[in-house]
């Protein structure tokens, strides 16, 4: 039963990336952008965690953690410049 | 796969994977549907952290019950998500406040109205350095 879970999930995380895609192609303004990237982000981190279930390995979950901290650091650098013209003053 | 796992963590694995799944789909749908930046930024933050947080649940059970090891890389995703989530949606709605003063314009309108504006003569999300009666000044309030 895990094994249907998991292909709902890929399918799920898979049509929410297309639409995250769709709402980063769109816009209209820059801040939809940012937000479609950082949900971009949080999605790929379910994909990695799904493939880690998937293949019974528990090497993937570095990729993860690393993911998340820079799809944090790269939102709040598109913030930060956008707001003050400079990342770290 | 799933031979000789007891069906109840099946089940629970299975159960705990399928919410995270639809709450991610329900969050990117709410990117995606919603008319105005303001309530768009609520589908990812909390429905698709949520979701994310469910499929980090799942992981860390089945490798305990299922596999028999203790992993913990997926609380500490969990916890660093669950923090940074708020904190980047806050940048980006002052941002989007930004780019609005700056004369960016607004997709459509919401149903919720326009954001208020802050006490004051005061304008949100600005170069200014946060002065007295400002929303963000701290001293002598």
């Amino acid at each position: 039963m895990t094994a249907y879970a998991l292909a709902f999930g890929f399918g799920a995380l898979g049509v929410a990336l297309a639409m995250n895609l769709w709402r980063l192609l769109k816009g209209p303004g820059v801040a939809d952008r940012i937000l479609a990237l950082d949900t971009m982000v949080i999605n790929v981190i379910g994909v990695i965690v799904l493939t880690g279930i998937a293949s019974g390995s528990g090497t993937s979950f570095e990729a993860a953690l690393l993911l998340a901290t820079v799809g944090f650091v790269g939102t709040v650098s598109y913030a930060k410049f956008l707001l003050r013209g400079d990342i770290i003053e | 796969m799933s031979a000789g796992i007891p069906l109840a963590v099946d089940l629970l694995v299975s159960g705990l994977i399928v919410l995270g799944g639809v709450f991610a789909l329900v969050g990117s749908w709410g990117l995606v549907r919603l008319p105005s930046l303001m309530e768009r930024l609520h589908g990812p933050t909390k429905a698709t952290t949520l979701g994310l947080g469910g499929i980090l649940v799942a992981s860390v059970l089945w490798f305990q019950l299922a596999e028999g090891k203790w992993t913990t890389h997926e609380l500490l995703v969990s916890v660093f998500l669950f923090v940074t989530a708020p904190i980047s949606a806050n940048m980006i709605a002052k941002v989007h406040l930004h780019r609005l003063r700056q004369g960016e314009k607004s997709e459509g309108s919401s149903p919720a109205g326009s954001s208020p504006s802050p006490p004051g003569a005061a304008e949100w999300a600005t170069h200014e350095a946060p002065h007295e009666g400002t929303p963000g000044d701290f001293v002598g309030d």
